[in-house]
């Protein structure tokens, strides 16, 4: 006789005040003090802006926010979605559901853009124009495979951190260039915001997937190094010809070329990796980086300077039911 | 920092391990963990370890890790404990460092310390 039941495990409530890794609620609460919605940020002051423009960098600009709504879109309703049942702690899939919805805000962000400063005619053209350039569906491919196969858990946490490190960054390149000409800054001011966010989606990501490597064996861990630099590889084929195509035109593709390079090797350092590319083809423009992070090379290398004129920082907050002197 | 091949003591990520005292004159070696507004920049085993009146005494300079992505906060860390412990932030690089930024940790610390310990003999002397 056999006992037709079959015993399912006990639904489980999540516990945030038992912690497996405490990196879940540091993660947490970084991401909820982070939140925003793009009405926080006044978009209309860049209409003036966006009509010193011309028509070309116009397209380019709405095709380039375009490809970067696709990602977005891809990691809210496949890329965050499939890590989930991977995770390790129940708090990790609460942090993805975050991530998941940061996603849907910053592709949701993109049509603010659109609705303040363009008609809808070209903002529809270049909707039809990504589902059909072969590079950006090439890039978006490579990635939907690992998120979609029977993947190895670590294989799809490489394709993400490389969407979120990587892929974003031929798209983040024009904002940040039409900013360090003092144009669509607000647009500008947004898109940092979509920065910032990336940045922790990357680095959490990326943590989780050291600490799951770190469980497997020698040979193991070589097969997925071996896989993450080639599907870097191949993906940074695809965005040296998507770049080209979007950026040749204002001949600044060389330029871009130096920023993708540069956010490479951050994604693989996110992944526990060293850099790929040679630091002298990772120069990024120093107008890009100024306008990426205002005011960080303020008194940033002591080391390259006279030596005695340094700057004591001052007025900075700091959290002084911590410090007790 | 093994990358910079200079003898280091690791102050611990987690509370419950035993926290390390200065062995004398140091550098501060430090991420950042700032919010959007900054906010919890510096990690709180490194305030446990600076709020040693001892360790704070020792403490010469400090180089910060972060991202750029965070803009004006990129290895805030650094500022903020620069302006609390009155000392230079000497170096800012962004996560693990290139090889370009340990040359130039390693040949700057060099430097400093020469430095340093030319003004400690001539405050000696004096």
């Amino acid at each position: 006789m056999t006992i037709h039941s079959t015993i399912e495990p006990a639904a489980r409530a999540v516990n945030w005040n038992r912690l497996q890794d405490e990196k879940d609620l540091e993660i947490w609460n970084r991401l909820t003090s982070n939140f925003w919605l793009p009405e926080k940020v006044p978009l209309s002051n860049d209409i003036q802006s966006w009509a010193t423009l011309t028509p070309d960098e116009q397209k380019l600009t709405i095709r380039v926010f375009t490809g970067l709504t696709l990602l977005d879109t891809i990691q809210n309703t496949v890329g965050a979605p499939t890590l989930m049942p991977d995770a390790l702690t129940p708090h990790e899939e609460a942090v993805l559901t975050n991530i998941a919805f940061m996603e849907a805000v910053h592709a949701r962000s993109y049509s603010s853009v659109f609705s303040t400063l363009c008609r809808t005619a070209e903002v529809d053209e270049a909707f039809r124009w990504s589902e059909e350039n072969e590079h950006l569906q090439g890039k978006s491919r490579l990635i939907l495979k690992e998120y979609r196969a029977a993947s190895h858990p670590l294989k799809k946490k490489i394709a993400s951190v490389f969407l979120e490190s990587f892929l974003f960054y031929s798209g983040f390149y024009l904002p940040m260039h039409w900013s360090s000409r003092a144009k669509l800054t607000n647009t500008a001011d947004l898109i940092r915001l979509i920065i910032r966010d990336e940045a922790v989606h990357g680095y959490y990501i990326g943590y989780k997937f050291q600490k799951s490597l770190a469980q497997l064996s020698e040979s193991e861990q070589a097969d997925i190094k071996d896989f993450a630099f080639s599907l870097l590889l191949d993906l940074y084929d695809l965005e040296v010809k998507y770049t080209e195509d979007l950026y040749d035109g204002i001949g600044l593709t060389e330029d871009v070329k130096h920023f993708l390079h540069y956010n490479a090797n951050k994604a693989l350092q996110n992944l526990g990796y060293e850099g790929l590319f040679p630091e002298n083809i990772c120069q990024v423009n120093p107008a890009i980086m100024a306008s990426l992070s205002p005011n960080a090379d303020e008194n940033h290398d002591f080391f390259s300077g006279s030596g005695s004129s340094y700057v004591i920082g001052k007025a900075i907050a700091t959290e002084d039911e911590d410090w007790d002197f | 920092m093994e990358r910079l091949g200079l003898p280091a003591v690791r102050i611990p990520a987690r509370a419950s391990e035993p926290m390390p005292a200065a062995p004398g004159p140091f550098v501060l070696v430090t991420p950042t963990y700032a919010d959007g507004e900054g906010r919890g920049a510096v990690h709180k085993q490194v305030i446990r370890f600076l709020n040693q009146e001892s360790n704070r005494a020792q403490l010469k300079g400090v180089i910060a890790s972060g991202n750029r992505n965070f803009g004006i906060y990129f290895a805030h860390a650094g500022a903020v404990i620069a302006a609390k412990c009155q000392c230079p932030c000497l170096y800012k690089f962004e996560l693990a460092g290139t090889n370009n930024d340990i040359e130039r940790v390693r040949k700057g610390l060099e430097l400093f310390w020469q430095h340093q310990h030319s003004t400690n003999h001539r405050l000696q002397k004096a």
